[in-house]
């Protein structure tokens, strides 16, 4: 509960959200009026009864939302791709919906939104990398919404703003008629430029559209046709959140109240910082029915593995030994892509072959096995591991052959390992150089989605699903790598069948 | 009998030699407005404690994150170290010299005047006089034609007041923009801007290097390029067509067709004119292709404006400002401070009169060895000076018109700096 206590207004002053959780789940019959439009500027703290779940789900939608759209735009996806991509994914982790919208719970969409908004901004203030890329993400999702926006509702939210842009008056107009037809698209007609109006504005506070040439400038001030308005309401979004954020993070010290936020708004900066969105595998019904066997698993591992298990099986293959972490990583992993207990036992068997004594095997290895298989002590039934988790945690040290080859490999070694590995991938290809610019700017996941999508004969962009999904879990990969043999398979019997029909 | 070393015009003063710099350093860098350009104003403030200060020293050790609190903490330090040169940097949250003590990330650049680089290495391609390192007086024509339609487009576009051009010592040049606003910009508006004024893009392996009407590559002109077009054309033929020549061998025209559209009926007779003519000049050839492309005029009018546009284009590949933009992006960016002494040529980093950059001939900047060598010759009763005021020792060199119009300078920003401080005292009061 972001809850009204006499400090409030120190705190929306400070922009500081005052937090204390509530018990319960409060039912909704917020007055509407706090959210009047779709778009917000997050200018309030809300004062609103939360309850802890709450806290950290609708952080985690937002910050999924943030991370998926900050993977996009490391992609350089053609601007139409990315705004439908975005829309996809939108509609299912964040929806908010015009005032028209039928149906739907306007006043629960909008309180989901701007309570992942400030608890996002209390995760993120922290350092400067973090705030960074927070408004970044955030500048992007206000942008995509403004652009599909309610175009009546639009223009009342921006008048709500109360921008002071001075407006070019006709005298001025007409004294630089020429310069400002020049600076509009090619071919724009005579009434258009007639009904065009211009705002004149510092030059600096349109960076985009200045680098851009869009704009006509005269002694320091840009000038602005309303038709490139969205550069100054984001800009104007931009520079209010990212002085908002360093406020926060002067006055976060004071959030000490309810030690139960810290490890939630610690576990969320983390997330983000491996460029992930906090996810957990659950292997989708489908895959998880496909039982994987000891003897398959050499097959399944050359089509399938992504890069970081690809390497510890060969490893694994090579040295007959892997050392704790490693197993740990490859043997969850195994156990995701379904590899049953039985089947897992006889598979490490096999690899550990002659260097090791059944006697040592059974004694030490079994038990270690049985236990992450959730059948030996606390019988907690570990998930396999995610990219933030292999990324993140136990770096890896000198002997040791876990973690993710993007991050933990050197520049050298990892063409190498890539190039032996992949045959679609080769030194002086354009994209090797995708891949390793992405890593060379700490992108893993998008380094390993275009290895995905090169070893898979996709296009650039396309990702893991429809909407251009990043890696974000080796268990994902491999699912959705069977996913697509599966699919050609199907294609191809039903071709056969085609042909036997005549 | 002591021998009058002070008339012989031989005394080898080169820079390398540590004690020559250290001369220079005791007797002829003008600290007094150099901390005040850099600080304006007279009490030390951020602008100068939190800045940082990077020396190169003989046998190039570089020692980054110095800062001072005062200017004569400075001078001590540069006497000390005896550097062979040094740079500046911008004012960062702290103090650079306390960043062992200082949090993961508190050490953060804020502030930093505008600044930019053009170095002469960017038009070797085109040059025909020199190469490499050499610059001559008649290859700083570039420089000059770039000074002036950057200072313009800086000033009457952008609305910055106190640019201060310099000399970097071998084969370029400098801008400093001390303008609030200059200071105050983030690195993405400096990226903006640099993208704005930046003309010239694309590798060896390009030809064409000058993109700048929209993808069709048919819009007009952006206003500002424009304006610097219409500066650029007499530039164009004074240096391009006549002094330089750089049409007149093949290899030149050849690149000159190579960036034209290529219509066969207007490219291939040109083509076989030149070959047949080998020693024709370049403004025989440039008279040759308007030739051509007014007859399409009345023809080909689409035609026409592709070449008419792509004549300007070439205008601009020749003599718009090639300006390295990576130094001018980054606030933390270092750049070699005005009058220091470039190590090879011994020459001060001298300011530079835009108005009169083209009058500027690099080989009568003031060495530090001519320099010493005239600080010798002042008589001995002048040194120890009776109950006159004591002129200073560059005052009595030739480096004194720089100094001088680098206190200009200092003193316009002084100005204007206390202008916004009164504005902002009386903002204050109104609370
Ligand atoms: S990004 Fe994830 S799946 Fe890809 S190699 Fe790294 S850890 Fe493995
Ligand atoms: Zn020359």
């Amino acid at each position: 509960m972001f809850k009204p206590t006499t400090r409030h207004n120190i705190a929306s002053s400070s922009h500081l959200p005052e937090v204390k959780l509530s018990k319960r789940h409060s039912t909704s019959g917020q007055p509407s009026s706090r959210w009047p439009y779709r778009l917000n500027f997050y200018e309030r703290p809300p004062t609103l009864d939360i309850t802890l779940e709450e806290f950290e789900t609708f952080a985690i939608a937002r910050l999924q939302v943030l991370s998926h759209i900050e993977s996009l735009s490391h992609r350089s996806l053609p601007y139409a791709q990315l705004s439908t991509a975005i829309a996809t994914y939108l509609k299912q982790h964040l929806p908010l919906s015009s005032n028209t919208a039928r149906n739907v719970d306007l006043d629960a969409e909008r309180r989901k939104d701007e309570i992942g908004h400030w608890v996002l901004r209390l995760a993120f203030c922290r350092s400067p990398d973090l705030r960074a890329r927070f408004l970044r993400s955030e500048i992007s999702l206000f942008r995509h919404r403004f652009e599909t926006d309610d175009v009546a509702e639009r223009a009342q939210f921006l008048r709500s703003l109360e921008f002071d842009w001075q407006l070019v008056d006709e005298t001025e107009k007409s004294q630089y008629a020429h310069e400002l037809r020049t600076c509009m698209p090619w071919g724009t007609k005579d009434e258009q430029f007639k009904a065009e109006s211009w705002f004149k504005v510092p030059w600096y506070t349109v960076p985009d559209l200045v680098g851009a040439r869009r704009v006509f400038i005269k002694a320091g001030m840009a000038y602005v046709p309303q038709s490139l308005q969205i550069s100054l309401v984001l800009q104007a979004f931009g520079s209010r959140l990212e002085k908002a954020l360093e406020l926060t993070a002067k006055n976060l010290p004071r959030l000490d109240e309810d030690e139960r936020l810290f490890p939630v708004i610690d576990h969320l900066a983390a997330s983000f910082l491996s460029g992930l969105g906090a996810s957990d595998y659950r292997p989708d019904g489908e895959t998880s029915g496909a039982v994987v066997t000891a003897d398959m698993v050499d097959d399944v591992a050359r089509k399938h593995f992504p890069p970081c298990m690809r390497n510890l099986y060969e490893r694994l293959k090579r040295d007959r030994h892997l050392k704790h972490f490693g197993r740990l990583q490859l043997g969850l992993f195994l156990k995701g892509i379904g590899l049953p207990l039985d089947e897992a036992i006889i598979f490490w068997r096999k690899m550990y072959g002659a260097t090791m004594s059944d006697d040592k095997f059974n004694k030490e290895y079994k038990y270690n096995i049985r236990h992450s298989y959730g059948q030996e002590g606390k019988r907690a039934n570990y998930p396999p591991k995610s990219c933030q988790q292999i990324l993140t945690t136990n770096q890896p040290g000198t002997q040791d052959s876990h973690g993710c080859p993007f991050r933990h490999f050197s520049p050298e070694n990892l063409q190498n390992f890539l190039i032996s590995t992949y045959p679609q991938i080769d030194r002086s290809s354009p994209e090797m150089r995708d891949i390793m610019d992405s890593v060379k700017t700490a992108h893993y996941h998008v380094a390993c989605t275009r290895v995905f999508e090169v070893t898979h004969g996709l296009k650039k962009g396309e990702g893991l699903s429809k909407d251009g999904e990043s890696v974000v879990h080796p268990n994902k990969y491999a699912d959705r790598s069977r996913e697509l043999e599966r699919e050609k398979l199907e294609a191809v019997k039903a071709k056969d069948e085609d042909v036997s029909m005549d | 009998m002591p021998i009058p070393i002070r008339d012989d015009p031989m005394v080898d003063h080169d820079p390398a030699n540590p004690q020559v710099m250290s001369a220079f350093y005791r007797r002829l860098f003008p600290y007094r407005p150099f901390f005040l350009w850099l600080n304006q104003d007279h009490v030390p403030a951020k602008l100068y404690t939190h800045r940082e200060f990077a020396f190169t020293l003989q046998g190039d050790v570089y020692i980054r994150y110095n800062s001072f609190h005062t200017s004569d903490d400075f001078k001590k330090e540069v006497l000390r170290l005896n550097p062979s040169r040094f740079e500046i940097g911008p004012q960062y949250s702290a103090r650079p010299r306390d960043r062992k003590t200082l949090a993961a990330g508190a050490l953060q650049p804020q502030r930093r005047e505008l600044v930019f680089d053009i170095d002469m290495t960017d038009y070797d391609e085109i040059r025909t006089c020199c190469s490499d390192k050499k610059i001559c007086k008649r290859c700083w024509g570039f420089i000059a034609a770039a000074v002036k339609v950057l200072d313009h487009a800086l000033r009457e576009t952008f609305g910055f007041k106190h640019l201060l051009w310099v000399y970097s010592g071998r084969r370029g040049i400098h801008c400093w923009i001390s303008d609030q606003h200059a200071l105050d910009l983030n690195d993405d508006q400096r990226k903006a801007l640099v993208t704005f004024l930046e003309v010239i893009k694309g590798s060896k392996e390009q030809s064409k290097k000058v993109n700048v009407r929209g993808a069709k590559d048919d819009a007009d002109l952006h206003p500002a390029l424009k304006d610097g077009l219409d500066q650029l054309k007499v530039d164009f033929v004074k240096l391009i067509l006549r002094d330089q020549d750089c049409f007149r061998s093949e290899r030149g025209w050849e690149a000159l067709l190579a960036i034209l559209p290529a219509d066969r009926d207007v490219i291939g007779p040109l083509r076989s004119k030149w070959q047949s003519s080998p020693t024709a000049s370049s403004e025989e050839r440039w008279a040759d292709l308007v030739d051509a492309v007014k007859v399409l005029r009345k023809g080909n009018t689409t035609l026409f404006r592709k070449y008419e546009r792509a004549m300007e284009d070439v205008i601009l590949q020749y003599t718009y400002p090639r300006i390295d933009a990576e130094v001018s992006k980054h606030r933390n960016h270092l750049l070699k401070a005005p009058f220091c002494v470039h190590p090879g040529t011994g020459r001060v980093c001298v300011p530079v009169d835009p108005s009169l950059v083209d009058e500027f001939d690099p080989d009568t900047v003031p060495t530090v060895g001519e320099l010493l060598n005239e600080l010798d010759r002042i008589p001995p009763e002048h040194v120890e000076g009776g109950t006159k005021r004591r002129a200073e020792d560059y005052e009595q060199t030739s480096l004194k018109p720089y100094v001088e119009m680098f206190e200009e300078h200092v003193a316009a920003i002084l100005k204007d700096g206390r202008g916004v401080k009164r504005a902002l005292k009386e903002e204050s009061m109104d609370f």
